[in-house]
C-alpha cells in the first residue's frame, strides 16, 4: 500500500492578522501533495491543540509576525506536551529574531524559517524530516 | 485626438524602421531575459519602447486636463506642493503611551508636520491588555490603549487644534476616535477645531489585514455611523481612511490594490446614501484614501494617478456628487513595507527613498516612510529618523516638488495609466455583478485573487524571475546586524496594573450605564458616537466597548481563505 500523505496544519496563533506567509505556505504544501488544514488567523494555543489532536496532523506549522512568538509558540508546545502529543514535528516561522532561536528550540521546535527562505527549501526539509506516522 | 494625423503618421513609419533595427540587433545580442519578465512587479507586460501611438485615443480636455480640474489625473491642488508639502506623518506607536508620547515629541522636533498612531493587536482588535487573547501581544506592535487614562498619556503636551493626527484603528474605531475627542474636550478645544483621520475601513480587515470583530454588515453600519457623526459634528476630520495598502501588503497587484480600494470605497458611498440622512456632497469631501507605494517606480505613480481619475469619474457620474470636493481622492501614502529585505537591511533605505519619491511624483498628500529596520522590529530612534529624512531631503533638495506631475504627457506613463484604470474598472465590474463588495467578500473573491497573486510572486522570486536584492540575487554570506528595538515583557505587567487602578477608581454604576445605553443604541439602530463618548470619558475600557458590539452584531472569524 502507497505511504499515506502527510497532514500539515498551518497555524496562526494570536492576535496577528500577518497572514502572508501562511497563505502561501498553505498553496505551496498543497501543491507539494500534503493534505492541509489551515486554521486562519487569531487562534489560541487552546484551539490549535485541540485542532492538532481532532485533524490527527504529522506536522503543524506556526506563523506569527508580531513579536508575540516568544509567549505563543512555546505556549502551544507546552500544551501539546500536558495533551501527550509527542509525535507530531512542530516548526515556526516569522519574525524570529536569531537571539529568540534558543528559546524556540528549548519549546521543542524542530527548525524556524525566518523571511527570505525559499518554498523549495521548506519542502525539502519536511521531506527530509517528517515522515507520515503510522 | 491628442496629435496630429501627420504626427501619427511619422511615427507609424518610424516606429517601423526602429522595430526593424531592434529585430536585427536581438537576433545578435540577445535580450538579458525573455520578453515576459520585462513586466512590472505586478506582472503587467510592458513594451520596449512607447510612442505617440499608444496614446492617441486620449483627449487632453477629457482625460489629462489641469490640476484642481476635472478629472484630476494631475492632483487636486491647483498650486502642488508649492502652497504645501506633502504631510511628513510618521507611523509610530509601541510600548505604553507613555513610549509612544515621547517618540511622537521626538519627531515632532525633528520636524515631522502630522502624527500616526500604531496601536498594539489587542487594542486593534478591542480586547485588553489582560484579556487572554492578548497574551504576549501587549505593545509589541504598536501602542496598547485600553481606557481614556492612557490616551491622555499619548496625547500630552500635543496640541490637537494645531496638529492632525491619524490613528490606524478599524474595529474600534468609534471607541478610539471618542477618546480623541475626549482629549481634546479636555484640553478645552472644541470638536469643529479638531482634525485628523480614523482608518476606520473595515472591508479591507476582511479582504486583507485581519483585524476582525463583527461581520461586515453591522461593520459597515458602524462606519457610517461616524461618517454621519463626523459630518455633523467634526467637519475637520476624515472618518475613514479607505485603505489599499494592507491589500497590497496582503499580496495582490498594483490593479488590485486599486480596484479593490477603490470599490470598498464605493460601497461606503452606497451605505451613507442608502441611510438617506446626509447628502452625497455632505460626507463625501471628507472620504481619504491610502495607498502603497511598492518598489516597481513608475506602476506607483500610474496607480496614483489612475485612482484619482477613477474616483472623480465615479463620483461625479455613478454617484452624481455635484460639489467638486467630493470628486477629490485625497490621499496617505506608506512605502512597501513587504518589499523590504531581512537581508542586507541598510539596502531598505533605497528601496524606500525610490518609493516614496514614486509617491510625490504620483501626488500623495501626506507619506510615511517605513524605517531600514521594519522588517525585524518596530523602528529604532536611528532608524526612523532616517526614513524622515529621507522624505524631507526629496521635498527639499530633488527638484521633485517644484512643478506638479511632472512626469504627465510621457507616453509611457499615460499609457500605463490608462490600462490600469482599464483593469481596474473591469475588477470594479465584476464586484458590481457580484452585488457590491460585502457580497464579494462573503464569495472570498478579492481574498483569493490576492492569494493567488502572493503565491505567484513567491513562486516568481523562487524562480529567480523577478529579483530582491540581497535575498535571490547579490547574496552576501555575512550577515549585517542592525541595532534592535525590543519591547520589554515586562511592559505587559504594568499595563495590566494600570487598568486595574483605573478599575478600582472608576465609578461602576456609571460604566455598567454607559455601556447599557450604548447596547440600546445599538439594538436601535442608532448613531452610536455620543454613547461612546460617554462611555470612554466614564473610563469603559476598548474592550469593555467592543464586547457591545460583539454581542449585539455577532463575532466574525477569519474563514482561512487560502
Amino acid at each position: 500500500m502507497a505511504e499515506r500523505k502527510l497532514r500539515v496544519m498551518v497555524a496562526k496563533p494570536g492576535l496577528d492578522g500577518h497572514d502572508r506567509g501562511a497563505r502561501v505556505l498553505a498553496r505551496c504544501f498543497r501543491d507539494a501533495g500534503y493534505e492541509v488544514i489551515y486554521t486562519g488567523c487569531h487562534q489560541t494555543p487552546e484551539q490549535i491543540v485541540s485542532a492538532v489532536i481532532q485533524e490527527d496532523v504529522d506536522l503543524l506549522g506556526l506563523s506569527c509576525l508580531s513579536g508575540a512568538h516568544r509567549y505563543l509558540y512555546p505556549a502551544v508546545t507546552k500544551l501539546m506536551k500536558e495533551k501527550g502529543i509527542d509525535d507530531v514535528t512542530v516548526i515556526g516561522g516569522g519574525i524570529i529574531p536569531d537571539q529568540d532561536f534558543q528559546l524556540m528550540y528549548d519549546a521543542g521546535l524542530k527548525a524556524i524559517f525566518t523571511p527570505g527562505t525559499t518554498l523549495e527549501s521548506i519542502i525539502n526539509w519536511i521531506n527530509t524530516n517528517v515522515k507520515p506516522r503510522n | 485626438m491628442y496629435f496630429a494625423k501627420e504626427v501619427l503618421e511619422s511615427s507609424s513609419r518610424m516606429r517601423q524602421r526602429w522595430e526593424d533595427e531592434v529585430k536585427k540587433l536581438v537576433s545578435k545580442w540577445p535580450d538579458q531575459k525573455p520578453e515576459a519578465q520585462w513586466s512590472t512587479v505586478s506582472d503587467l507586460p510592458i513594451k520596449r519602447l512607447y510612442t505617440p501611438e499608444d496614446i492617441k485615443d486620449m483627449d487632453f480636455e477629457r482625460d489629462i486636463g489641469y490640476p484642481g480640474q476635472y478629472p484630476y489625473l494631475r492632483g487636486n491642488q491647483v498650486t502642488g506642493y508649492r502652497g504645501k508639502y506633502w504631510t511628513f506623518r510618521m507611523f509610530s506607536g509601541m510600548g505604553d503611551a507613555a513610549t509612544t508620547n515621547a517618540r511622537w515629541h521626538l519627531l515632532l522636533k525633528e520636524g515631522q508636520t502630522g502624527l500616526s498612531t500604531a496601536f498594539d493587536f489587542p487594542t486593534l482588535m478591542g480586547y485588553d491588555t489582560d484579556s487572554p487573547k492578548a497574551r504576549g501581544e501587549c505593545g509589541k506592535c504598536g501602542v496598547a490603549i485600553d481606557t481614556l487614562e492612557d490616551f491622555l498619556v499619548l496625547t500630552k503636551g500635543i496640541p490637537l487644534d494645531k496638529i492632525t493626527t491619524s490613528m490606524t484603528i478599524n474595529p474600534p474605531a468609534t471607541a478610539l476616535w471618542a477618546m480623541y475627542c475626549a482629549a481634546a474636550e479636555l484640553q478645552g478645544i472644541p470638536l469643529t477645531k479638531i482634525g485628523g483621520t480614523i482608518q476606520n475601513d473595515m472591508l479591507k480587515e476582511f479582504i486583507a489585514q485581519k483585524t476582525l470583530m463583527c461581520p461586515p454588515e453591522p461593520s459597515v453600519k458602524l462606519i457610517s455611523d461616524t461618517v454621519e457623526f463626523g459630518t455633523l459634528k467634526v467637519p475637520k476630520w476624515n472618518t475613514i481612511s479607505i485603505s489599499g495598502y494592507h491589500i497590497r501588503e496582503a499580496g495582490s497587484t498594483a490593479v488590485q490594490e486599486l480596484a479593490f480600494t477603490l470599490r470598498d470605497g464605493m460601497e461606503y458611498v452606497e451605505d451613507v446614501i442608502r441611510r438617506k440622512k446626509l447628502d452625497v456632497d455632505a460626507f463625501a469631501p471628507r472620504l481619504s484614501f491610502f495607498f502603497n507605494s511598492h518598489i516597481d517606480f513608475f506602476e506607483e505613480i500610474c496607480k496614483m494617478r489612475a485612482a484619482r481619475r477613477i474616483w472623480a469619474k465615479a463620483m461625479k457620474e455613478r454617484y452624481k456628487a455635484k460639489d467638486e470636493r467630493s470628486w477629490w481622492m485625497r490621499f496617505h501614502t506608506q512605502t512597501a513595507g513587504c518589499s523590504l529585505t531581512a537581508q542586507q537591511p541598510y539596502n531598505n533605505v533605497v528601496r524606500t527613498a525610490t518609493e516614496a519619491l514614486a509617491a510625490v511624483l504620483g501626488g500623495t498628500q501626506s507619506l510615511h516612510t517605513n524605517s531600514l529596520d521594519e522588517v525585524w522590529c518596530l523602528p529604532s530612534d536611528f532608524a526612523v529618523q532616517i526614513a524622515l529624512r529621507t522624505q524631507q531631503l526629496i521635498a527639499e533638495e530633488t527638484g521633485a516638488a517644484n512643478t506638479i506631475d511632472p512626469l504627465a504627457g510621457s507616453y509611457f506613463v499615460e499609457a500605463l495609466t490608462n490600462e490600469m484604470e482599464k483593469q481596474a474598472w473591469e475588477y470594479i465590474h465584476k464586484i458590481d455583478d457580484m452585488g457590491g463588495m460585502v457580497a464579494a467578500i462573503e464569495k472570498g473573491f478579492p481574498q483569493l485573487e490576492i492569494s493567488d497573486a502572493a503565491y505567484k510572486f513567491q513562486r516568481q522570486i523562487d524562480a529567480g524571475e523577478k529579483i530582491m536584492v540581497g535575498v535571490n540575487k547579490y547574496v552576501s554570506q555575512e550577515k549585517e546586524s542592525i541595532p534592535f528595538l525590543e519591547i520589554d515583557d515586562r511592559i505587559e505587567t504594568e499595563q495590566i496594573e494600570r487598568l486595574n487602578a483605573v478599575r478600582r477608581k472608576r465609578d461602576g454604576k456609571a460604566v455598567k450605564k454607559c455601556l447599557d445605553d450604548l447596547k440600546q443604541a445599538c439594538k436601535k439602530g442608532e448613531n452610536v458616537m455620543p454613547y461612546c463618548i460617554e462611555a470612554v470619558k466614564a473610563l469603559c475600557s476598548v474592550q469593555e466597548i467592543c464586547d457591545v458590539y460583539r454581542e449585539v452584531y455577532g463575532e466574525y472569524r477569519d474563514p482561512g481563505l487560502y
